[in-house]
C-alpha cells in the first residue's frame, strides 16, 4: 500500500523575514525618522542614514487575480519584488534607489492607480463586502465606496486638508469594520421588523439564542409553534436575529436605507470617539447612491470651510458644539438623533449652557 | 446590450473601479461570470442574493470557509454554491511579489479569481469557490506555504502595524509577536469552541494604527514607561528652519513640555504619551526606551449592547519574546470567557455584565487608577466574604 500523503494543517501565515523587503530587515528597528515627502510619499531614515521611499497607492478592495499580478510587475520593476499593504488597504512600493521614484510615480499615474492617503488627506475608504458576498448585506458597501471616491478624488491626492479625514462604509449594523469610529461613515439600514417564518424557526434555529439575541427584547419564544414572537413595537431592526436565525428574515428593500455618522475616531492624540448620528434616513440607490455621496460632500465641504487647521471633523464639532455643526450644514435635527438605548444618559445636556444655533 | 448595465455605471469615474476587475475574471471564467450577473441583479433588486451560511469547511478545521449559497433558482444561478476563504496574512501585510503570485495562481484555479485585499480583520479574502474545490484548494494553499485564518466563534485572524519593520515609534516587535501568537493560537483559530469571536490587534504605539482599542477584544499596545528622548540639536535645527517650537508645546494636551526659547524639556511624570510632538518634530523626538505594552479590553462594533472602545485592564507590561506574560494572559482571559459567557456574548459585554471586580479578581490582574477616567459616583459597591473575615 502507498504511503498517504501527511496531512498538514496549522502551519499559520507565511513568516514575516520572508515577506519584509531586506533592506528593511536591515534596518529593523534602527529607524530614526520619517517625513512626507509629497501626498502618497513617505521617506523612512534609518539611524545610519540609509533611506527607504514608500509610495502609497489606492486600489480597489476587491480585484482580480490579474490585477494583484500587475500590482507584482511593478513592484517588480520598482521595489525588488517585494510590496506591503497598509491598515487601511492601500498598496506601498518600498522604493531604496531614490532614482526610480520617478519612474514608479509615472507608472502609477499611467495605470490609474492614485497615489496619496498620506497626512491630512482623504484616507482609503473602509468598508466591507457587500452583495458580493453577504447575506446580511443591505446596501453594497463597495459600490458605494467607489461612488464616493469617484466624487472625493481630489482629497486623495492632496494633504491640506483640515485634517485627517477617515471614511469607512458598512452594509449592516454587524459593521464589519470599525465604522463606529470614523470621521464619516454610512451604515445600512433596516426599517421594518423581520417577517418570522415559523418553519425555518422550528427546524433550523435554537429558540433562546434567537431570544438573547435581541437588544431590546423584542423576540419572545412561542412553544406552541416552536418558534417565536416578535413585538413589533420594541424592534429597532438591527438585523441581530436574522444573523443567527434565517427564519427571521428581514431585507426589505422597499424599506432599507442608508444612516451617516460623523465625528468619530479611533486614534491616540486624544482619547476615541464614537461616530454619531448625521443623517437617519438616505435612500439606498444603487449604482451610485447620489444623495449619500451628496451629504458626505456637503460636510466634508463645510468642515473645511470651518475648521482649524489640524482639526478631524470630530475635533472641529467638539470646539463649535454640536448645535453649531447642524445649524452649519443644514442637516434637520430630529428624534432619532436623541439616544434612546443603553448608555443614553450621558448624552443627555445637563447643563443650561449651550449655543442657540 | 450590456448584461451589467447598473454595474457598467461603477466603471465610470476616476477611481480604479472593482467592476472592472469583476468583469476581467467574467470574461476568462463562467463561473465568476455567474457571480457578477447576480451582483447585477441585486443592483436592481436592491437586496442581497446570498442565503443564510451554510456549514462547508476543510478537513480537521471549524473556521476559515465561509458557507454561502445563492437564494436564485438555478435557471437563473447555475452555479449556487460561491464560499468563501478567509487565509491569514503575513504579519504587517509584508508580501514578496513570488508569494503573491503564487496565491493568484492557487485561487484562479480553484475559485473565482476575485481577491479581497484585504478583509476589514485582515486576512485576504478569496471570494466564491464551489464546495467540492475547497479541500483541494486548502492543501494547495498549504503547499505554498499559507493557511486559513479565523470565523466563528473563535480567536480571529489577528493584526498588527508594520512596527519596527519601517517605523521609528514602535516599541515593540510587532510584526514578531503577530507571528508568535498566531502560531500559539492556531488550535484557537481554525477550531471554533468559544461562545462568540475574538480579535486580537497589536499596535506598536499608542497611536495605534490597526485601530486596535476601537476593533479588538484584546489591544495590545506598545508603550514606555520612561521619558520621551529629545534630541536638543534637532530641536535647535527646526528652530533654525522656522518651526514653531513654542507651539508644539503649548498643543501638548497634558502641558508637559516646556521651550525657553533654546531647549525643549518635558516633566516625564506629565506626560501621557499622545505622540503629539513626536509627530510634529520627528527628527527630534523618540519614544523612551523602557518600552512594553498597554494592554485594553472589550472594543468592538455596535452588536449587541452598544459599541465598546476597549478600556485598560494592564497599563504597562513587559512584552519580550517569547512574549510569555502576554500568552498566559490571553490565555486566562480566554478560559475565563469561556466559562462564563452567553453564547455571542462577547469579552466586553461580559466584563460589563458581572462588573470589572470579577473580571479583575478571576484572572489576576491589581485594580489601578489608570483603568478609569473617574472612580465611582455611587454608594453600590460589593465586599467580598474574604474581605470582611479581618473583622472581629
Amino acid at each position: 500500500m502507498a504511503a498517504e500523503k501527511k496531512y498538514i494543517t496549522d502551519i499559520g501565515p507565511p513568516h514575516y523575514r520572508e515577506m519584509v523587503h531586506p533592506v528593511l530587515l536591515k534596518n529593523y528597528g534602527k529607524w530614526r525618522y520619517h517625513e512626507y515627502v509629497a501626498p502618497g510619499v513617505i521617506k523612512h531614515v534609518s539611524m545610519n542614514g540609509e533611506e527607504v521611499y514608500m509610495v502609497r497607492a489606492a486600489v480597489p478592495k476587491i480585484v482580480s487575480v490579474y490585477f494583484v499580478k500587475e500590482l507584482c510587475d511593478v513592484a517588480d520593476k520598482y521595489s525588488d519584488g517585494y510590496v506591503k499593504f497598509t491598515s487601511r488597504h492601500n498598496v506601498e512600493f518600498i522604493v531604496t534607489d531614490k532614482k526610480k521614484l520617478d519612474g514608479l510615480l509615472k507608472e502609477l499615474k499611467d495605470r490609474g492607480w492614485p497615489v496619496g492617503g498620506t497626512g491630512r488627506s482623504l484616507k482609503a475608504i473602509i468598508h466591507t463586502q457587500g452583495w458580493v458576498h453577504c447575506h446580511t448585506a443591505i446596501i453594497d458597501a463597495p459600490g458605494l465606496a467607489k461612488a464616493l471616491y469617484d466624487d472625493l478624488y481630489e482629497y486623495f491626492a492632496r494633504d491640506d486638508l483640515p485634517g485627517k479625514l477617515k471614511i469607512a462604509v458598512a452594509c449592516c449594523l454587524n459593521m464589519c469594520g470599525a465604522v463606529h469610529c470614523s470621521d464619516l461613515a454610512f451604515v445600512g439600514m433596516h426599517r421594518k421588523p423581520p417577517v418570522v417564518n415559523d418553519d425555518i424557526v422550528s427546524r433550523l434555529c435554537e429558540i433562546p439564542t434567537l431570544v438573547a439575541s435581541c437588544p431590546t427584547a423584542a423576540i419572545r419564544p412561542a412553544p406552541e409553534k416552536k418558534s417565536v414572537i416578535v413585538n413589533e413595537e420594541r424592534c429597532m431592526y438591527c438585523g441581530n436575529c436574522y444573523t443567527v436565525c434565517p427564519g427571521m428574515f428581514i431585507h426589505n428593500p422597499k424599506y432599507d436605507c442608508l444612516s451617516m455618522w460623523v465625528g468619530g475616531n479611533a486614534v491616540a492624540g486624544g482619547p476615541p470617539e464614537f461616530s454619531r448620528l448625521a443623517i437617519p434616513y438616505l435612500p439606498n440607490n444603487p449604482p451610485r447612491w447620489p444623495e449619500a455621496v451628496q451629504a458626505a460632500r456637503r460636510v466634508i465641504e463645510v468642515w473645511i470651510k470651518h475648521a482649524k487647521k489640524g482639526e478631524r471633523i470630530g475635533d472641529w464639532i467638539k470646539r463649535i458644539g454640536w448645535e453649531r455643526f447642524f445649524t452649519l450644514t443644514e442637516i434637520p435635527f430630529t428624534d432619532k438623533h436623541i439616544d434612546d438605548f443603553t448608555f443614553s444618559l450621558p448624552t443627555f445636556r445637563t447643563t443650561t449652557l449651550f449655543k442657540w444655533k | 446590450m450590456s448584461e451589467t448595465p447598473l454595474l457598467d455605471e461603477l466603471e465610470k469615474g476616476p477611481w480604479p473601479s472593482f467592476v472592472k476587475e469583476m468583469k476581467r475574471m467574467a470574461d476568462v471564467k463562467p463561473y465568476a461570470k455567474n457571480v457578477l450577473l447576480q451582483l447585477e441583479r441585486s443592483y436592481r433588486e436592491k437586496v442581497t442574493h446570498w442565503k443564510h451560511g451554510g456549514i462547508v469547511g476543510v478537513r480537521g478545521y471549524g473556521g476559515g470557509v465561509i458557507g454561502r449559497y445563492s437564494d436564485l433558482p438555478p435557471e437563473v444561478m447555475p452555479t449556487p454554491e460561491v464560499h468563501t476563504l478567509r487565509v491569514a496574512q503575513p504579519a504587517g501585510w509584508f508580501y514578496s511579489t513570488k508569494a503573491l503570485r503564487k496565491l493568484c495562481d492557487v485561487w484562479e484555479k480553484y475559485g473565482t479569481g476575485f481577491i479581497n485585499l484585504h478583509g476589514s480583520t485582515g486576512d485576504i479574502i478569496l471570494l466564491g469557490a464551489p464546495t467540492g474545490n475547497l479541500q483541494p484548494c486548502f492543501e494547495e494553499l498549504i503547499s505554498i506555504g499559507f493557511d486559513l485564518g479565523g470565523s466563528g466563534g473563535d480567536v480571529r485572524t489577528l493584526s498588527c502595524c508594520g512596527g519596527p519593520a519601517f517605523c521609528q515609534w514602535s516599541c515593540i516587535d510587532t510584526l514578531d509577536m503577530y507571528h508568535e501568537l498566531t502560531m500559539e493560537l492556531q488550535d484557537e483559530i481554525h477550531r471554533p469552541r468559544f461562545p462568540y469571536k475574538f480579535k486580537i490587534k497589536i499596535s506598536g504605539c499608542p497611536n495605534d494604527c490597526v485601530a486596535a482599542l476601537a476593533r479588538a477584544d484584546l489591544a495590545i499596545i506598545g508603550t514606555w514607561r520612561d521619558s520621551i528622548k529629545i534630541d536638543q540639536e534637532a530641536i535647535k535645527e527646526y528652530a533654525r528652519q522656522g518651526v514653531n517650537i513654542s507651539g508644539v508645546a503649548a498643543r501638548c494636551p497634558p502641558q508637559a513640555l516646556e521651550w525657553d526659547g533654546k531647549e525643549l524639556r518635558v516633566i516625564p511624570e506629565d506626560c501621557t504619551r499622545c505622540m503629539r510632538c513626536l509627530g510634529a518634530l520627528p527628527k527630534a523626538i523618540l519614544p523612551g526606551d523602557e518600552r512594553g505594552v498597554s494592554i485594553l479590553l472589550g472594543g468592538k462594533a455596535t452588536i449587541l449592547q452598544g459599541a465598546f472602545l476597549g478600556w485598560v485592564i494592564v497599563p504597562f507590561m513587559k512584552a519580550d519574546k517569547p512574549y510569555t506574560e502576554v500568552k498566559d494572559l490571553i490565555r486566562r482571559i480566554l478560559d475565563w470567557w469561556d466559562e462564563n459567557a452567553r453564547t455571542r456574548e462577547r469579552i466586553g459585554e461580559l466584563v460589563y455584565r458581572v462588573g470589572m471586580r470579577t473580571f479583575l479578581k478571576a484572572v489576576g490582574l491589581p485594580p489601578v487608577p489608570q483603568m478609569v477616567y473617574l472612580p465611582r459616583a455611587n454608594p453600590y459597591y460589593f465586599w467580598s466574604p474574604e474581605e470582611l473575615e479581618e473583622v472581629k
